[in-house]
């Protein structure tokens, strides 16, 4: 074994420039595989996360566009009925009993924690501006136990908001439009044509415009009292879990015992969840063509080698090395191709990695992000070096046997 | 004297391009000790013969029996076993591994029977070089040596495990005049001072009838066998 590995050193030594060809054609496929995946799977991380933070793992409402029976097919069962643009129910979205069903809620081992809440559209006034918006009435400590909204706030704390009854929690893109501040006070219309002065007691930042522009967070009674509603008028309820990914199996457990709406995230982000698994698709197919591409490079340089070296091979095999050992020496050659390749593809891939974690990306407004999101995973590390090794193997077998297969006598006497 | 070598009743075919006898009953018994030549018009065989008594080719009928082990029916790697602990090789065209220094190919097959340490290995290979006079180039690369020179390390390879038996496949075919004596010596000195046997295929007449006993050969049988 040792011999065979020395004859295979002295054989990659011999040829510097071939041998750093071919480790160049795998650290080449296993970089890229290494910077596209970090990258690739940064961005699902971020949109994942991104959409976590936009959407509970459950959302329970009360659907009122939902197809209900028609009276006719009541009154008349059995004939045929036809009901042309059937309108909903004149309904409020409100959940009955809603605490009642938080209380159930939270009482399942598999959740984590389960907020009511009612949300509002409100115009922001600024001077003879209205700006568009929404207040969300939450129960703020229930919606950091979902949301984790006391990493998000960028001044004031959430606690001011239990103390004070009309205090908001503002969006920092809302407050900026708004030229806000926290502890100023913003005048806002109902829908109905009211107007309330509330009090600025912080400020939020999500990272996605679409929220951070628009939404304020107030006590469940300030809304209920800006919709003029009675007390216990709820409208959603969110629920986060131990185990997200069983969100769709309880949402429709939820959906059939509660006969509300049960809305899982994977529902509510698919065409987002759709993007992940394109993007992991296209990694994982970039790469595998970089490594095939990099192991047709190996068997041609290894089947090159063998070529030259038919008339060693035969003085070794008539000195009496065995098929098996000349099929080790051109083996541990193409291994160590594969080995010192990946490795330095490791490095590279590292390397682009962390310059691609430092170019700047700018996110516009509607995003909160400057620089590209790249994920440091090992795991990628280790597919990586064992995909590089075992298409090297793959790739140097077949000449290996070839050269385990090579009959002396031919050789020496084609001499 | 004790017989190393032994065949009984050799016959072999080639297939291609139609069905041909090459070896017709070849019964030949080489003594220890012995340098013998085997001569023949191009195409008698004889370079046949010697590959399968060197057991590379082992596609034949009959029996071969080397240091009193019967070889007819061994496996491959048992032959490659076999072939590097008990016969030594030198080709026409030296056929030394050229990346490798002079002292690495003589050593080479001795690591690969691994009988003594690397220390003991590598002064065993001096050893054999300063017999052939070329220790001086130990530390070159073989690919840069002449080609008498490279015969002579290939000699040296040969000897290096204490084989049983030299087979020599036209080792003076390639070299000048000057190189042939030299080689020519080199064998003589083995049989007589070390009672080496050397089995060598040669067109060289003078080579031939400088040598202990000739074995003639012609149309796949021995014609002449003193």
């Amino acid at each position: 074994m040792y011999l065979t590995f020395e004859i295979a050193k002295t054989h990659l030594l011999a040829k510097p420039k071939q041998t750093i060809v071919a480790m160049m054609g795998v650290t080449f496929g296993i970089g890229m595989f290494i910077a596209l995946i970090s990258l690739m799977t940064g961005l699902n991380d971020f949109t994942e996360s991104l959409t976590m933070t936009s959407s509970p793992d459950i959302h329970i409402f009360n659907d009122v566009t939902q197809t209900r029976p028609t009276i006719l097919s009541e009154v008349n069962p059995h004939g045929i009925n036809l009901v042309y643009h059937q309108k909903p129910k004149n309904e409020t979205p409100k959940l009955r009993n809603a605490s009642e069903i938080v209380q159930l809620i939270r009482q399942d081992p598999r959740v984590l924690g389960a907020a009511p809440m009612l949300a509002s559209q409100v115009f922001y006034n600024y001077g003879p501006v209205q700006l568009n918006g929404n207040i969300l009435g939450v129960e703020i400590m229930e919606e950091d136990k979902l949301f984790d909204l006391r990493s998000k706030m960028k001044s004031g704390r959430i606690e001011e908001l239990l103390t004070n009854h009309s205090g908001i929690i503002m969006g920092t893109g809302l407050a900026r439009k708004l030229n806000a501040r926290l502890g100023d006070r913003v005048v806002i219309t109902t829908p109905q044509g009211y107007t309330l002065t509330l009090k600025i007691v912080g400020t939020f930042q999500m990272g996605l415009g679409a929220i951070d522009n628009v939404r304020s967070y107030a006590n469940i009674s300030t809304a209920q009292s800006i919709l003029q509603k009675a007390p216990g008028y709820i409208t959603d309820i969110n629920v986060k879990l131990k185990d997200l990914h069983q969100a769709r199996f309880i949402a429709g457990e939820l959906q059939k015992s509660f006969r509300y709406k049960a809305e899982d995230w994977e529902t509510a982000n698919s065409t987002f969840l759709t993007g992940n698994k394109i993007r992991n698709i296209i990694t994982y197919s970039v790469s595998i063509t970089l490594l095939v591409v990099a192991g047709f490079g190996i068997y041609n340089i290894l089947n090159m080698t063998i070529h030259n070296k038919m008339k060693d091979i035969a003085i070794l095999k008539a000195t009496g090395f065995s098929g098996n050992d000349v099929r080790q020496i051109f083996m541990i050659q193409s291994l160590v191709i594969g080995l010192v390749g990946s490795l330095a593809g490791l490095l590279i891939g590292f390397g682009l990695s962390v310059l691609i974690s430092r170019a700047s990306f700018p996110g516009g407004d509607f995003i909160s992000l400057d620089h590209f999101p790249v994920q440091f995973n090992p795991r990628f590390y280790l597919i990586g070096i064992v995909f590089g090794v075992s298409t090297t193997a793959i790739a140097g077998y077949m000449p290996s046997r070839k050269a385990a297969g090579v009959d002396p006598i031919e050789i020496l006497r084609g001499q | 004297m004790e017989n190393v070598l032994a065949t009984h009743n050799v016959n072999k075919y080639f297939y291609e391009p139609e069905k041909f006898q090459v070896l017709k009953e070849i019964d030949l018994i080489v003594r220890r000790g012995e340098f013998l030549s085997l001569v023949g018009k191009s195409g008698c065989g004889k370079s046949t013969l010697m590959y399968i008594l060197s057991t590379m080719d082992s596609d034949y009928e009959g029996e071969l029996e080397i240091a009193g082990e019967r070889l007819t029916g061994k496996g491959q790697d048992a032959l490659a076993r076999f072939r590097n602990q008990h016969i030594g090789f030198v080709f026409q065209f030296h056929y030394l591994l050229p990346e490798f220094t002079v002292l690495q190919n003589v050593m080479i097959p001795a690591l690969k029977l691994r009988k003594y340490s690397r220390g003991e290995i590598e002064s065993r290979a001096i050893e054999k070089l300063k017999v052939l006079g070329i220790e001086e180039y130990a530390k070159k690369l073989s690919g840069k040596l002449s080609g008498g020179q490279q015969q002579r390390v290939a000699i040296a390879r040969a000897l290096i495990n204490d084989p049983d038996i030299i087979m020599g496949d036209e080792p003076t075919g390639n070299l000048d005049s000057y190189n042939t004596h030299l080689v020519f010596d080199i064998f003589r000195e083995l049989t007589h001072t070390y009672r080496q046997t050397i089995i060598a295929v040669t067109h060289d007449v003078e080579f031939a009838r400088n040598s202990d006993r000739v074995v003639e050969m012609s149309d796949g049988k021995i014609i002449r066998h003193p």
